[in-house]
């Protein structure tokens, strides 16, 4: 076609090819797969489970798998030094590693966006006392933090969730507080102002649905944080009493019996992959499909 | 850098130190637990437990307690370990260099195989081989080290048994250090069957510490070396008949790497804080493992003096990342 | 006739199945400098960026030829190219801002082809480099040696660019509008070293621009390219003088000129663009996918 004004762009090299985006991610739709499952698992433990996950019985204790020999058709996975059903024990970990998943990584990025919105948005002295903040706590060995949280503030859920919230809203704060100076600068805000539309009101208004898909990325891939944590902090002992499984402190005895049963370490561990595979995934395709535009 | 920016820099320090010092300090007094009372044989009599309350001054206010501890800091003393009964800045000093040594290793490791990865990805651009490198960057990346630690253990100390899984050395092996420096000393007086020894012990909690660090580093260079790929003076040089791995190499990297420790660095220092669990996993004989037993037998003055090292660690690195990141870039040097 | 030392024969390159050079020809012959000029988007920088080996991965070479001293560029092996790049044939980039590693200094990025491609030892290589940064005029070019490209203005920038082309010895350069980013008080420098440095050199020239008042000051023969095909063609002289081709003379009557300093300047007449835009198409009608 004939354009008398423009032409081709034959002197400029053309851009790389781009990929092109795929109506549906491959990579969320797998990590909901994942994630879906382990919600049902959760769910229905105590249907799915073949046996209790507290029952002993001393008489079948470290059975290997059930198609290895000396293993026994009705403790699929085998059984641990006390007896117990190792897959019922996985199976019921799910719960607390769920659990501990969601309500802990919902309230660190509650908390850590809000201080995060607040230091981004308001600049000055809030912005100044959060960013003190969350250096001198970035300071601090995460891991260490964490135990010392949980020892803390005595064994029990509450305690791991708290241990988690509080070591970890630094990860939300900081990134959402330099979104939303991005999003601060940007017309929309500015525009607002001067409609005379006030501070707070701004920030849920216009500010807020721009932060959102990168809070909602992050929150996933804290899920998956927050599962290893927990796994982390009842390996120490610090998590639930001992008794009721976690996949952490699966992990804990199976250590000490690696060289007998090492399915025993090894089963869990493949639990808590899957969990945060399952997690990161998801969270990369959300930010994949929730920002076409997205900057690496 | 500049030098009037690193001493702002250095003047930060003793601020951010002692805003960690106060949070530890009274995160710890909050406690339930009672540390006296964990170390108290049974039938000890009311006076005694009194008695070593005051002794580590733990029957006055949090306040006194705080500025009784900041003045011995100043003057370095950082009190009694209640667990273990010793110095805590000998016992600290004592296992530091097995933890740095585990940490330099590891760090080795983690820049040589992501900056591998990182320049396979980048020379096999657009081909099957970048997605294979894309491929095991995304697994690596979403395992932390602590299941890494795991997982080594079970594959290479159990099931394949290849490498020892605990300790620093082989008990059996007659030693004579003048160190804590094992790796250093065996190096530089040429015991090199001991050295051997040394680094296939660390080699598992080196690697495990490495991997989540090495995946990100290899992502982040990637994807700096095909934005300096695609610069003009890659360009120019290719005019100039460099060849295509030459240009990678010699032109791009020295200016990805910019980038790279910028946005890396940080990570640097979660890999630090994986020594405790890591060193715990491995029955490594560093400060990390020494932590954990602390905070499990409330042991306050020992929590305090490792958390107050590892911070000081932590930005000790911050501030070789900063000038690191000067001495790649002429353009940030003042003169 | 002494073989041209670069010949263009019926070239055609499509970019992503657009074509991009429609059947050029020219031919450059050792030691002569060749205009090429057109306006943005005509296919001048793909022209050099053939001969160099530069083409985008989306472009593709669908006919002719391009030849450096009767031997075919296009078809030769990844090595020899390279064999070729390192020695004869040099690269005047555009802009002196980005050419040049910023991570180096300059002594480094001049010494290094030679002392690796050309075998020169580390003192034969320093002293020829000292001895082009003084042919390029730089006042102090054991300094400049040692420094790094963001400490020099852009007119440094471009003359170390130069010595750096001249520095292989090479019979063929591309010169890829070198001073198109540059402000005009040093065009005139840049250009006038140019020109002298290529007399002494005895290195032929293809001189890529969209200024025919440029080409007018140092060129022997021009080439004039609009979407990819050529208009006219032939000695500066002539062309300048007795142009042809009604685009020639729209672009001469845009150019400031000299001896005419109170003349009116034209920009080139839209039906004119327009007409050459259609003759553009149906050349491609005539020529799907670029095929001849």
């Amino acid at each position: 076609m004939a354009e008398p004004a423009s032409s081709p762009a034959a002197d400029a090299a053309p851009a790389a090819p781009r990929r092109p985006s795929h109506p549906i991610e491959p990579r969320l739709v797998i990590g909901l797969i994942v994630v879906g499952a382990l919600l049902i698992i959760a769910a229905f433990a105590p249907l799915i489970a073949p046996h209790d996950p507290l029952e002993q019985d001393l008489l079948y204790s470290m059975l290997p798998p059930s198609w290895q020999s000396g293993g026994e058709p009705g403790y699929f996975f085998g059984t641990d030094n006390l007896g117990r059903d190792i897959l019922s024990r996985l199976i019921y970990a799910t719960r607390v590693a769920l659990t501990v998943a969601f309500v802990a990584a919902l309230l660190a990025a509650a908390i850590g966006s809000l201080l995060g919105l607040s230091a981004g948005y308001f600049g000055g002295i809030v912005d100044q006392a959060v960013s003190r903040l969350v250096e001198v706590w970035m300071a601090f060995p995460p891991v260490l933090l964490a135990i010392v949280l949980a020892a803390v503030l005595g064994a029990g859920l509450s305690s791991v969730i708290v241990a988690i919230v509080v070591v970890d809203w630094t990860r939300f704060a900081r990134v959402v507080r330099s979104e939303t100076m991005v999003e601060r600068e940007m017309e929309y805000v500015a525009s607002a102002r001067t409609l005379g539309l006030s501070g707070p009101f701004i920030l849920a208004k216009e500010v807020l649905p721009n932060v959102l898909p990168l809070i909602i990325t992050l929150l996933s891939v804290e899920m998956g944080i927050a599962i290893v944590v927990e796994a982390i902090l009842s390996f120490v002992g610090l998590s639930v009493s001992t008794d009721f499984p976690t996949w952490g402190g699966m992990i804990a005895e199976g250590r000490q019996v690696v060289y007998q049963t090492p399915w025993l370490l090894g089963l869990p561990i493949a639990c808590i992959v899957v969990s945060v595979l399952g997690f990161n995934l998801t969270g990369d395709g959300l930010r994949h499909a929730l920002d076409p535009v997205h900057r690496r | 850098m500049g030098r009037t920016a690193l001493l702002r820099r250095l003047l930060l320090v003793p601020p951010t130190l002692i805003g960690v010092a106060i949070v530890v300090f009274v995160l710890l007094r909050v406690v339930p637990g009672d540390p006296i009372a964990m170390m108290i044989p049974p039938g000890a009599s009311a006076e005694d437990i009194d008695r070593l309350r005051a002794l580590y001054g733990l029957d006055q206010s949090i306040l006194v307690q705080l500025f009784a501890w900041f003045g011995d800091l100043v003057t370095g003393d950082l009190g009694t370990s209640i667990s273990l009964r010793q110095n805590v800045a000998t016992l600290i000093l004592g296992r530091l260099p097995a933890t740095l040594e585990l940490v330099a290793f590891a760090t080795v490791i983690a820049v040589v195989l992501g900056g591998f990865l990182a320049l396979i990805g980048a020379f096999y651009r657009r081909r099957a081989g970048e997605w294979i490198v894309d491929g095991v960057i995304g697994f690596v990346v979403a395992i932390p080290d602590f299941l890494w630690g795991l997982i080594f253990i079970l594959v290479f100390g159990v099931v394949y048994p290849l490498l020892p899984i605990s300790g620093r050395i082989d008990p059996r092996l007659s030693t004579d250090f003048a160190t804590q420096f094992y790796l250093v000393e065996s190096l530089v007086t040429g015991q090199f069957t001991i050295l051997k020894g040394l680094l296939a012990h660390m080699l598992m909690p080196a690697l495990a510490l490495a991997l989540p660090l090495s995946a990100i580093i290899a992502r982040v260079l990637k994807s700096s070396l095909a934005v300096a790929e695609s610069a003009e003076y890659a360009q120019m040089a290719t005019a100039r008949g460099f060849s295509r791995r030459s240009v990678l190499i010699e032109e791009a990297l020295p200016n990805a790497a910019i980038p790279t420790v910028t946005l890396t660095g940080v990570q640097f220092t979660f890999l630090v804080g994986g020594t405790v669990l890591i060193e715990r996993i491995f029955s490594y004989e560093g400060i990390g493992n020494m932590a954990v037993d602390a905070v499990i037998n409330r042991d306050l003055p020992l929590i305090q003096g490792i958390v107050l090292t590892f911070a000081i660690l932590f930005i000790a690195i911050n501030l070789a990342i900063d000038i690191l990141v000067t001495f790649l870039n002429p353009r940030l040097r003042r003169g | 006739m002494t073989t041209p030392i670069l010949t263009v024969d019926h070239l055609v390159v499509t970019i992503k199945g657009t074509p991009v050079l429609r059947d050029v020809s020219l031919r450059v012959a050792p030691g002569e400098v060749h205009g090429l000029v057109g306006e943005s988007g005509a296919g001048k920088s793909t022209i050099g960026k053939a001969v160099l080996g530069l083409l985008p991965r989306a472009a593709k070479i669908a006919g002719g030829y391009v030849m450096f001293d009767g031997v075919d560029l296009v078809g030769m092996g990844e090595a020899e190219r390279r064999k070729l790049l390192t020695k004869e044939i040099a690269l005047i980039p555009q802009d002196p801002m980005t050419a040049l590693n910023p991570v180096k200094r300059i002594g480094a990025q001049i010494i290094r082809p030679l002392t690796r491609h050309l075998g020169l030892s580390k003192q034969e290589a320093r002293a020829r480099a000292l001895s082009l940064l003084g042919e390029v005029a730089i006042r102090d070019p054991e300094g400049v040696l040692e420094r790094y490209p963001h400490e020099l203005s852009g007119g440094m920038r471009q003359r170390v660019l130069i010595a750096m082309a001249f520095s292989t010895t090479p019979r063929l350069i591309i010169a890829d509008e070198p001073t198109t980013a540059l402000d005009v008080t040093v065009q005139r420098q840049i250009l006038a070293l140019i020109r002298d440095l290529q007399t002494r050199h005895d290195a032929a020239l293809l001189f890529v621009t969209h200024d025919l008042g440029v080409v007018a000051k140092i060129c022997d023969r021009v080439t004039v390219l609009h979407a990819g095909r050529v208009l006219e063609q032939g000695s500066c002289a002539q062309v300048i003088e007795h142009p042809h081709h009604a685009y020639t003379q729209a672009l001469l009557a845009a150019t400031p000129r000299f001896d005419r300093p109170g003349e009116v300047l034209a920009p080139v007449p839209a039906e004119l663009a327009a007409s050459l835009w259609k003759e553009a198409a149906s050349w491609d009608a005539q020529h799907p996918g670029g095929a001849r």
